[in-house]
C-alpha cells in the first residue's frame, strides 16, 4: 500500500494541509481586518483634523483680505480674493456676506445649484468649521477696526479623503489576495514537505498493523529534518521486524517441515508395528497350535510305551522314559506361559474401580496348594479402591503371593506382609516376605523373561512370572521396584500410575 | 441292520488319531468310532448317512479346527446350519486356545472347545470325561423329532 492509497476522507476536520491553509487564511484574514478597521478610523479623524486646521487656515486668510472690500464695498476685490480659492481643488464654494447677512461676494468651482451660496444668512454666525457628509463648512467672521464687518462661508469637498481611503482598502484587498495566495504556497509546501511523508509514515504503518506486510517503506527524505529522521526509524524498524518476521517463517516451515517428516514417519513405523503384530499373531497361533502337537505325541507314545513295556524297560528305561515325559510337560509349560506374556502385550486394558483388598483374599485362597503343610503367618492391611483392570491385577497378585510364598519355604514360619504406603500422590503398594531374598547386585535381572535367580531344584519356577507383573504394572502406567537382602526377605513395591478411584 | 457310529473323530493327524483312538478304546469307547481325515470327509460322512435311512448320525462330533480342505469351523458352520444334523454334539478339541477360534466356535453354536493337554495323561482323563458325558449322561433329541 502506497501513501496515495490512504484513505484521506476518512480524516476527520481535513487534512493538514486544508487546516493549515484554513489557518493562514483566518490568521491573515483577522490581521488585515484588524488593521483595516484601526487604521481607517484613524485615517479619517486624522484627515478631517488636518482639513479642518486648513480650512480655518483659508477662512482667516480670505477674511483678512476681505476686510478692506468690505470697508470700501468693492465687490469686485471681494470676489477676486475669493477666486484665490480655485488654487485648491477641493473647495466647492465660497462666500463672503456682510455684516448684516446678505451676500457680499461668492465663487463657485463649477458653478450649479447645488453648491451656489445662499443670498442672506442668519446672523450671527459662530465661527466653526462643520462636518455633514461629504462637505465640510467653514466659517469665519471679518473683523475690521474691532467689529464685525460680515462673515467669510467656505464649502470644502471632503471626496478626496474618501478617495483615499478606498484606495487603502483596494491595497488592503490587494495585499490580502498576495498573502492569501501565499499562504496557499506555503501550505502546498508544507504538504509536500510534511503531510506527504505523514501520509506515507500512515500508509506504511497501515499495511503494517492490516496486512502484516512488512516489505513496505516509506521513500526516505532528508529535506524535512525529524520527520526524516522518522522516517529512517520506522524504515529501520520495519527492516528488523522483517528480518525476524522471514526468521520466524522460515522456523515455521522448518518445523513443519519436521512435522511432517515425524507424522509421516510415525504412520510408518505404525504400519510397521501393525504389520509385526499381525506376524507377531500369526507366530503366536502357529506356536500354540504347531509348537504343541509334537509334544503332545512325545508325551502320549511315551505313555503308552511305559504302559504297555514298562516292565520290558527295566528301571532305568522306565527312569529315562519319565525324564523325557517331565521334559516334554516343561517345555508344554514354557509355550504356553510364554504366549500368555506375548497375549498380555496385545491386550486392551479394561481399568475401573477394583477392590484390591478382596483380591488379596481371593488370591491368597487360590493358593491353599502352595502353602499347604506351612506355617504362614499374613500380615494384612486394607488396601484403597483404585482404577486398574481387576483380571491383569489378579495376576499381578497372584504373581507377588505365590513367589513369597515359594521363597519363604525354608523358614519355619513364614511372615508375609501386604500393604500400602501413602506419601502424597498415588498410593506405593508393597508385598513384604521374611523368605531367602537375593543380593541386590541381580535386582536388574529380576524382571527378565526366563531371568532366574535361585536354580531349578532348589525353587521351581520357569522365570516368566515377574516378567508378567512388570508388564501388567506397565501397562497401568505404573513402576515396580524391588529390595531384598540375601537370606533376610525381599520387598516388591508398585504404583499404578493413576489417582485413587 | 444300521450301523452305529458313536463318535466320529474328525483329525488329519495320523498319531494325534493314534493317540485319540487309544484312549477311547482304554475307557471301552472306540467301538463306534469313525474317522475323518479331513472337513470334507467329515461332511460326506455326517451327511452321507443322515440321508440313509438305514443309518444313524454320529452320537458326538470330536473336531480338530486345523483341517486340510474344509477346516474344522466350516465344518462346524455346515453342522450347525443343517436342521437334520444341528442337535449332534460337537466338541472342538485343538492344540490352539486362541481367543478368536474359541469366539468363533461359540458363535457356530459349538456344545464344548477343549483344549488337547500336552500331558498324555490329562488327554486321557478329558477324552473319558468327554465320552462318559456326551454319549451317557447327556440327551439329544432325535433327527426326526428335531424337525429334520
Amino acid at each position: 500500500m502506497t501513501a496515495a492509497e490512504y484513505p484521506v476522507e476518512s480524516f476527520r476536520g481535513g487534512t493538514i494541509q486544508q487546516k493549515l491553509t484554513r489557518t493562514s487564511v483566518v490568521v491573515i484574514l483577522t490581521a488585515l481586518v484588524l488593521t483595516t478597521s484601526a487604521v481607517v478610523p484613524y485615517y479619517l479623524i486624522a484627515g478631517r483634523r488636518s482639513i479642518a486646521g486648513e480650512l480655518n487656515v483659508q477662512a482667516q486668510m480670505i477674511a483678512l483680505n476681505s476686510t478692506s472690500a468690505l470697508l470700501f464695498d468693492d465687490e469686485r476685490a471681494a470676489t477676486e480674493t475669493l477666486a484665490a480659492l480655485q488654487a485648491d481643488r477641493n473647495v466647492l464654494a465660497a462666500a463672503i456676506y456682510t455684516s448684516r447677512g446678505t451676500l457680499f461676494a461668492s465663487y463657485e468651482a463649477q458653478p450649479s445649484s447645488a453648491t451656489a451660496p445662499r443670498t442672506t444668512i442668519a446672523v450671527p454666525v459662530r465661527d466653526a468649521i462643520r462636518f455633514s457628509g461629504l462637505l465640510a463648512q467653514a466659517d469665519q467672521t471679518i473683523i475690521a477696526r474691532g467689529r464685525t464687518a460680515g462673515y467669510v462661508h467656505i464649502v470644502y469637498s471632503l471626496r478626496a479623503l474618501l478617495v483615499d481611503v478606498v484606495r487603502f482598502l483596494l491595497i488592503t484587498a490587494a495585499v490580502l489576495v498576495v498573502a492569501v495566495f501565499g499562504a496557499l504556497m506555503a501550505a502546498r509546501r508544507v504538504q509536500r514537505d510534511l503531510t506527504v511523508p505523514i501520509t506515507q509514515l500512515a500508509g506504511a504503518a497501515l499495511a503494517v498493523s492490516r496486512k502484516t506486510d512488512y516489505t513496505v517503506r516509506v521513500p526516505p527524505n532528508h529535506a524535512i529534518g525529524e520527520l526524516g529522521m522518522l522516517i529512517d526509524t520506522f524504515n529501520a524498524m520495519l527492516s528488523q521486524i522483517q528480518a525476524r518476521d522471514e526468521e520466524l517463517d522460515a522456523s515455521a516451515r522448518r518445523y513443519q517441515r519436521l512435522n511432517e517428516d515425524l507424522e509421516r514417519r510415525v504412520a510408518e513405523r505404525t504400519s510397521e508395528l501393525q504389520v509385526i503384530n499381525k506376524e507377531l499373531e500369526a507366530f503366536t497361533y502357529s506356536v500354540s497350535h504347531d509348537l504343541r502337537a509334537p509334544l503332545r505325541r512325545i508325551d502320549g507314545f511315551s505313555g503308552m510305551l511305559a504302559e504297555k513295556y514298562g516292565p520290558e524297560l527295566g528301571t532305568d528305561g522306565t527312569h529315562f522314559l519319565a525324564r523325557i515325559r517331565e521334559g516334554t510337560l516343561h517345555m508344554g509349560r514354557l509355550i504356553d506361559d510364554l504366549l500368555n506374556l506375548a497375549r498380555l502385550g496385545r491386550k486392551e486394558l479394561t481399568p475401573r474401580p477394583t477392590d484390591l483388598t478382596s483380591i488379596v483374599t481371593r488370591v491368597i485362597d487360590g493358593l491353599g496348594r502352595e502353602s499347604e503343610g506351612r506355617t504362614i503367618q499374613w500380615k494384612r492391611e486394607p488396601l484403597p479402591v483404585v482404577q486398574c483392570d481387576p483380571a491383569l491385577m489378579e495376576v499381578v497378585l497372584t504373581n507377588l503371593l505365590s513367589n513369597a510364598v515359594k521363597y519363604t519355604r525354608p523358614r519355619a514360619e513364614a511372615v508375609i506382609e501386604i500393604g500400602v504406603e501413602r506419601n502424597g500422590g498415588a498410593p506405593t503398594f508393597f508385598v513384604k516376605d521374611n523368605g531367602v531374598g537375593f543380593n541386590m547386585k541381580y535386582a536388574d535381572k529380576l524382571f527378565g523373561a526366563f531371568q532366574r535367580l535361585h536354580r531349578a531344584d532348589e525353587f521351581e519356577g520357569i522365570g516368566i512370572g515377574l516378567a508378567t507383573v512388570q508388564r501388567i504394572i506397565h501397562k497401568h502406567n505404573g513402576r515396580i521396584w524391588v529390595d531384598a537382602e540375601l537370606n533376610r526377605g525381599a520387598t516388591f513395591y508398585f504404583s499404578i500410575g493413576g489417582t485413587p478411584a | 441292520m444300521t450301523e452305529k457310529i458313536d463318535i466320529l473323530l474328525v483329525e488329519d493327524n495320523a498319531d494325534d488319531i493314534e493317540l485319540a483312538v487309544h484312549a477311547l478304546r482304554e475307557e471301552k469307547l472306540a467301538n463306534g468310532i469313525t474317522i475323518a481325515r479331513d472337513g470334507e470327509e467329515a461332511l460326506d460322512i455326517i451327511f452321507h448317512r443322515s440321508g440313509d435311512a438305514d443309518t444313524a448320525p454320529p452320537r458326538l462330533i470330536l473336531l480338530d479346527l486345523k483341517l486340510p480342505k474344509i477346516d474344522g469351523l466350516e465344518v462346524l458352520r455346515v453342522v450347525k446350519n443343517d436342521p437334520r444334523t444341528k442337535a449332534i454334539p460337537i466338541v472342538v478339541m485343538t492344540s490352539s486356545k486362541e481367543e478368536r477360534d474359541l469366539v468363533e466356535s461359540y458363535k457356530l453354536g459349538v456344545n464344548a472347545y477343549v483344549q488337547k493337554p500336552v500331558g498324555f495323561d490329562a488327554f486321557r482323563s478329558i477324552v473319558k470325561e468327554l465320552g462318559l458325558f456326551w454319549l451317557v449322561i447327556n440327551q439329544t433329541p432325535s433327527p426326526q423329532a428335531f424337525g429334520a
